[in-house]
């Protein structure tokens, strides 16, 4: 049987996470099959179809769909799942939000997060912001799955499968759209960028914050991130929160800029390649992940580290 | 309006997780167990609704052995008006827990009910949406701002990139993101009010749930662990070690 990847989209292009997903998919046994629900989505479809590994793409096109909204996403899942022996999603806001309706309608668990394949019906996953890892296996006859993106590379180009179109679903009419404020920026995107640079509660304003780190991301062409203390501090927005309730991050290098770094931060970005951390208590946790710890205070040291590179 | 609320009893917030020696789980023996801090958010904002006077009841619920009970009267402290206990010895994954929930949803037809997003042992964020499927409810998560009014529901949602707006016909499921509120301080005049509160229990075959686990765990292992690299000196010696060694500049 066959392996259906749930794309995420904006409609006219893929979102980066649905390259990682097609890799765990491939792993699963079977063709790999993208299904686009979307409006007017027919960029993300021929997207899909250029993904190395994927056979076949299904481009749902329904005014339905235009806002992602979970009950019709779901609802046009479901519409297909019956025949896929795994469904796959990224673990994304997106991915987490519809999945688990896809499982509880098709009554079988759903396998959060997986970090590794071991076999079809068995996998790994984090427990406990990452402080423990289950192996689990599931019996159900299809396999619902969010797939933890910085487990899994991203899938190449040089794919060339059929876009099939599928029926589009009708609009629950229990749910509406009211409207997003979505950050616009020239950054690379938190979850997928090379290089991250993050701040903690240390960077005591918001002001200081933009002001001390952001001339180094400049530099570095990295993403902004940031401790939950930061955030909930308000010296950064609420989607650069990286930890165990935020985003997960693994790039190639993370540079934690007076983050102390509590075990659910550690959550967050303990996969990335190599780890920085600037903070002038000698005695902070996140020197016992850092690859390079640098004792100093940030407010001199990180200007001197834009100069110097 | 109802407003069901509901409650998991998990390792407390601030305790390490162990992992036992034999593989099989995380070691709880002695260990502190509290309310799952994002339920604790879901009770508050119930609790502030009907201090609004946009509900008129709080029921907290919650699915696990006995001393859940505890739990409950945490959320009662907090304002919750009475309490269910499902009450079983065997481990409850969310789609049994789910199930659960659409049983007590069907006989107290609440016109809200509020979850955590995710329960902060097992991290798997999916009751929620869970109990939205099976009860045929419109839902929204990782609420960072919750309006009720005029039968619908206006919810701020976290999403990857910011914030979205949706509006939900009541009944609605509501799952809770970290920003959605700050718990109140339970004082104790308010824990000893809440021993007086009732609290029902039930088993899931009163409900006429089946909740045998649909996973099995093989194995609960230690992550590969991060040796602890070493200290520079100043910033020109960093600077070099991730052009020379690192090669990541």
């Amino acid at each position: 049987m066959a392996v259906l990847v749930i794309a995420e989209h904006d409609h006219g292009a893929l979102k980066g996470a649905t390259l990682n997903t097609v890799t765990a998919a491939s792993q699963c046994g079977g063709e790999v099959h993208v299904l686009v629900a979307g409006h007017n989505a027919a960029g993300a479809a021929q997207a899909a179809g250029q993904i190395a590994g994927v056979a076949k793409v299904l481009y749902a096109d329904g005014a339905s769909l235009g806002e992602q909204l979970a009950e019709n996403v779901a609802a046009q899942v479901l519409a297909l799942a019956g025949s896929y022996s795994h469904v796959l999603f990224p673990a994304t806001a997106h991915g987490k939000n519809v999945a688990p309706r896809v499982a509880a309608k098709l009554d079988v668990a759903q396998i959060s997060d997986i970090t590794k394949v071991v076999s079809p019906d068995t996998f790994e996953r984090p427990i406990y912001a990452g402080n423990a890892i289950a192996t689990v296996q599931s019996a159900d006859k299809v396999k619902v799955i969010t797939v933890r993106t910085t487990g899994f590379d991203a899938a190449g180009a040089g794919g060339s499968a059929a876009v099939d179109s599928v029926a589009a679903v009708g609009d629950s009419g229990k749910s509406a759209y009211v409207g997003s404020e979505i950050a616009k920026s020239d950054r690379p995107e938190l979850t997928a960028a090379k290089i991250v640079v993050s701040g903690g509660r240390a960077m005591g304003s918001s002001d200081k914050f933009n002001e001390v780190l952001t001339p180094l991301a400049d530099k570095l062409n990295a993403a902004l991130g940031a401790s939950r203390a930061a955030v909930d501090a308000g010296y950064a927005p609420n989607d650069w929160q990286v930890g165990q309730t935020g985003k997960i991050v693994a790039p190639q290098l993370y540079i934690a800029c007076g983050i102390s770094g509590a075990i659910q931060h550690l959550a967050g970005m303990k996969d990335s390649k190599v780890i920085v951390a600037i903070n002038k208590d000698p005695e902070a946790p996140i020197f016992s992940v850092a690859d390079y710890g640098l004792e100093a205070d940030l407010f001199a040291a990180v200007p001197e580290l834009v100069k110097a590179i | 309006m109802k407003i069901l609320v509901c409650t998991k009893r998990v390792l407390d917030y601030n305790v390490k997780a162990r992992v036992k020696a034999d593989g099989t789980g995380i070691d709880l023996a002695g260990a502190k167990l509290s309310m799952n801090p994002f339920d604790e958010i879901a009770v508050e904002e119930a609790v502030r609704l009907k201090e609004k006077c946009a509900a008129t009841e709080v029921i907290a619920v919650s699915c696990g052995v006995a001393q859940c009970q505890e739990t409950l009267r945490t959320a009662m402290a907090i304002g919750a008006d009475r309490a269910i206990l499902v009450e079983t010895a065997e481990e409850l994954q969310p789609l049994a827990v789910a199930k659960l929930l659409k049983a007590l949803v069907d006989r107290e037809q609440p016109g809200l009910v509020i979850l955590g997003k995710q329960a902060i042992d097992d991290d798997c964020n999916q009751t929620g949406q869970m109990l939205a499927a099976l009860a045929d409810l419109p839902q929204a998560t990782f609420a960072s701002k919750v309006e009720v009014a005029g039968g619908k529901a206006k919810v701020t949602r976290e999403v990857d990139g910011g914030l979205e707006t949706l509006e939900v016909t009541l009944p609605a499921v509501v799952t809770t993101d970290l920003r959605l509120n700050e718990p109140r301080y339970v004082t104790l005049p308010n824990i000893m009010k809440a021993k007086k509160k009732p609290l029902e229990t039930l088993k899931p075959a009163d409900l006429g749930v089946d909740v045998a686990p649909r996973l099995k765990t093989l194995k609960v292992s230690e992550p590969p662990k991060r040796g602890a690299g070493v200290k520079v000196p100043d910033v020109a010696t960093l600077v070099a070690k991730l052009k020379n060694e690192a090669k990541v500049i």
